[in-house]
């Protein structure tokens, strides 16, 4: 298991790469970083790697501090973001380095780097010089290079983002099932929000050197905390309103054009509706393929905002359609299966329709921040409990 | 590692002709006459008879002369080699610096080309001497009681010479240094290499052209210096340089002195011969169709 406490680091005076991050990586998961361009996750594997010194904090690997340990007395090893592969020696050697660093007896170290060239698919390319070989090929290598070495734990940095898409997609199937063999630990940065839902156990989504939410990709996709991780993971259609009325089991929330939305705790009650006072500017969230479209206005139980079809956009697996709401405000996205019905366009540009979606299948939140969610204590604010009325546990409980 | 140059970059060799003009000119051709002078004999009053022999060979390998080709092979290795080792973390530094302190190194290592290095050798020759600055130093804090002499040693025919050569070595190193990834010594510390492992078997091995390049530039003319080991070591020890010289312009055997010259580039093409080859073998670049085991 690793921790990290607190860990922080600062370039310079006054800016901060990473701020007090407090994560838990456990043995033998697949666990990736997201965020955007420059939120701090080099940064942070690095310091998980020993290149780079916190500047605060410490990292815990099995119950022992290992952050005043250099990088070469680390039972970690490093896929680097540009593979920092050795040009002057050949695969083979490249392979051998870390094993020969260890002092591991020639015989194992045979058996070793042949293993490791399967498992990445290049045996026949043992003998090659490392600028001889694509992009792809370099990449495996500098896998196979870490892999080799047994690490307890493998720090990958976007080791994907320089192939192109069929390639990408393939070499993240091995990666996968490189990680289920072997359980290692994999920490795996990306900026890649496909990559990471599709890989990982569990994943951390990194802003500006905080992270936002630690969850699976289930959680992280259906249950958002935050608005910046609804936005950022996946499309979301974003409805701008404020609280009408708070019911132990719905929230209303009026929105322009004096229309009324309702918003429920999902379902299997994994998301319990968040605490919000009447008068609350808030924003409503709902995913595309949660939306449909449909000519006439649907029964009561449903949302619905009645618009004009703008655009139809043929994407393969899916189709998207641009419906312009009436009242003006931001076009919606709602983006349908091409099943055998669907497929056939039924729908012209310029058609009045209706968006509707179920009050379970969307998010509340604040215009800036998550709202507040009364978790199982009710140690949060009484006052405002006794105005939302029962905790959501039962409300949940109600609608099952 | 060079790479094939695009059949549409390669120029008609035409534009090599100057180039190769001036060297026909200036280097081929002198370089036949001193040939033909070296198996000539001295005339009685210093020119040259072009009476042909080899005489001028065989006194050329003597003992004597032998002994003076090592001392000057001695004096150039040392030198080379101190170069090296001096200049190497220098490079490193001026390789890694922010960009503004990296040209104010730039600039220092090349501000001694700025003036004559005969002038550079006095200046050396005064700084050790014994009222110099550093024996006056010395003695004003008490570190000694009587001057070193410091001048016509050895000592300070080695400073002249590393002060001389360094910005020869820094400079190919430099370059070298300068085009290296440095996220290569992460890699080797990642994969466990202790610091002296990461500079022997990545940083090294990595910047052998810039080494090569260096050692040459400084390993070649210092084997014919001898200006500076006469100015700073008291003009004690002949070298290949000064003996050369004298023949020349003392002794008038033209002869002599071709055949010591053809000897010296002998000397200097089988040096470097032996030091490419010894380079070259130790991890050799991989291409495609090596194949080992
Ligand atoms: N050595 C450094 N000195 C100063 N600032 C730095 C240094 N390294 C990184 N930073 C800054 O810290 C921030 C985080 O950088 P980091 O490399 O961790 O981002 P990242 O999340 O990996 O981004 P990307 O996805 O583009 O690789 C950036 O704003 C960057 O400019
Ligand atoms: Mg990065």
């Amino acid at each position: 298991m690793l921790e990290l406490k607190g860990l922080e680091k600062k370039y310079g005076r006054n800016y901060t790469a990473v701020k007090k991050m407090d994560l838990t990586i456990r043995e033998g998961e697949f666990f990736s970083i997201l965020g955007p361009s420059g939120c701090g996750k080099t940064t942070l594997l690095r310091m998980i790697g020993g290149f780079e010194t916190p500047s605060q904090g410490q990292i815990i690997y099995d119950g022992k501090r290992i952050d005043p340990l250099p990088a070469n007395q680390r039972q970690f090893n490093m896929v680097f973001q540009r593979y920092a592969l050795f040009p002057h020696l050949s695969v083979w050697e490249n392979l051998a380095f870390g094993l020969k660093m260890k002092k591991v007896p020639e015989i194992d170290l045979r058996t070793r780097v042949n293993e490791a060239l399967l498992m990445v698919k290049m045996e026949s390319f043992a003998h090659r010089g490392i600028a001889t070989l694509s992009g792809g090929q370099q990449q495996r290598i500098a896998l196979a290079r870490a892999l080799v070495n047994r690490p307890r734990v493998l720090l990958l940095d976007e080791p994907l983002s320089a192939l192109d898409l069929k390639l990408r997609q393939q070499m993240q199937v091995e990666l996968l099932s490189i990680q289920r063999r072997l359980k290692h630990t994999f920490i795996f940065v990306t900026h890649d929000q496909e990559e990471a839902l599709t890989l990982s156990d569990r994943i951390a989504v990194m802003n500006g050197g905080n992270v936002e939410q630690v969850g699976t990709p289930q959680e992280i996709y259906e249950y958002p905390k935050t608005p910046f991780v609804a936005q950022f993971i996946g499309q979301v259609n974003t409805i701008e309103g404020e609280v009408k009325e708070a019911r132990p089991d719905t929230i209303l929330v009026s929105g322009a054009a004096r229309r009324v939305l309702m918003v429920k705790p999902s379902r299997d009650g994994q998301r319990p509706l968040p605490v919000a006072l009447p008068g609350t500017p808030v924003k409503i969230l709902v995913r595309p393929e949660k939306l449909k479209v449909l000519k006439s206005a649907p029964g009561p139980e449903q949302n619905a905002i009645e618009g004009t079809l703008r655009e139809v956009l043929y994407q393969g697996a899916v189709t998207q359609l641009f419906v312009m709401p009436r009242d003006g405000s931001a076009p919606l996205i709602v983006s349908q299966p091409n099943t055998a019905v669907t497929a056939r366009r039924s729908f012209n540009l310029g058609d009045k329709v209706f968006v509707a979606w179920l009050p379970e299948d969307c998010l509340l939140m604040g215009r800036e921040a998550a709202l507040p969610v009364a978790e199982n204590s009710v140690s949060i604010a009484p006052p405002l409990l006794t105005v939302v009325g029962p905790p959501p546990e039962s409300s949940g409980a109600a609608l099952a | 590692m060079l790479e094939p140059v695009e059949p549409s970059l390669r120029r008609p060799p035409l534009l090599a002709l100057p180039a190769m003009g001036w060297f026909m000119w200036f280097l081929l051709i002198p370089l036949g006459f001193v040939v033909v002078y070296s198996l000539s004999t001295k005339g009685l009053y210093g020119g040259v008879v072009y009476h042909f022999t080899f005489e001028n060979y065989q006194r050329a390998t003597d003992w004597i002369y032998l002994r003076i080709f090592w001392s000057s092979v001695k004096l150039a290795t040392l030198t080379a080699f101190s170069c090296l080792v001096i200049g190497y973390p220098m490079a490193y530094v001026m390789a890694t610096a922010s960009l503004r302190v990296r040209s104010a190194l730039l600039v220092l290592v090349v501000i001694p080309f700025w003036t004559n290095f005969v002038v550079r050798a006095y200046a050396i020759k005064l700084l050790f001497g014994e009222a110099g600055p550093i024996n006056e130093f010395a003695l004003a804090f008490g570190l000694i009681h009587e001057p070193i002499v410091f001048a016509n040693s050895d000592l300070s025919v080695w400073v002249g010479m590393v002060t001389n050569y360094l910005p020869f070595m820094v400079l190919p190193l430099y370059v070298a240094l300068e085009k290296f990834d440095f996220s290569l010594l992460e890699a080797a510390k990642d994969l466990g290499a202790p610091g002296w492992k990461i500079l022997l078997k990545v940083l090294i091995p990595m910047t052998k052209p810039g080494i090569i390049t260096g050692t040459i530039f400084v390993f070649t003319p210092a084997l014919g210096e001898f200006v500076i080991p006469d100015l700073l070591g008291g003009a004690k020890t002949m070298l290949m340089g000064n003996l050369i010289t004298d023949q020349f312009v003392k002794t008038r055997d033209w002869p002599f002195g071709s055949a010591l010259s053809m000897l010296m580039i002998l000397v200097v093409t089988a040096s470097l011969g032996v030091y490419l080859k010894i380079s070259a073998t130790e991890n050799a670049p991989v291409d495609a169709t090596t194949v080992e085991d």
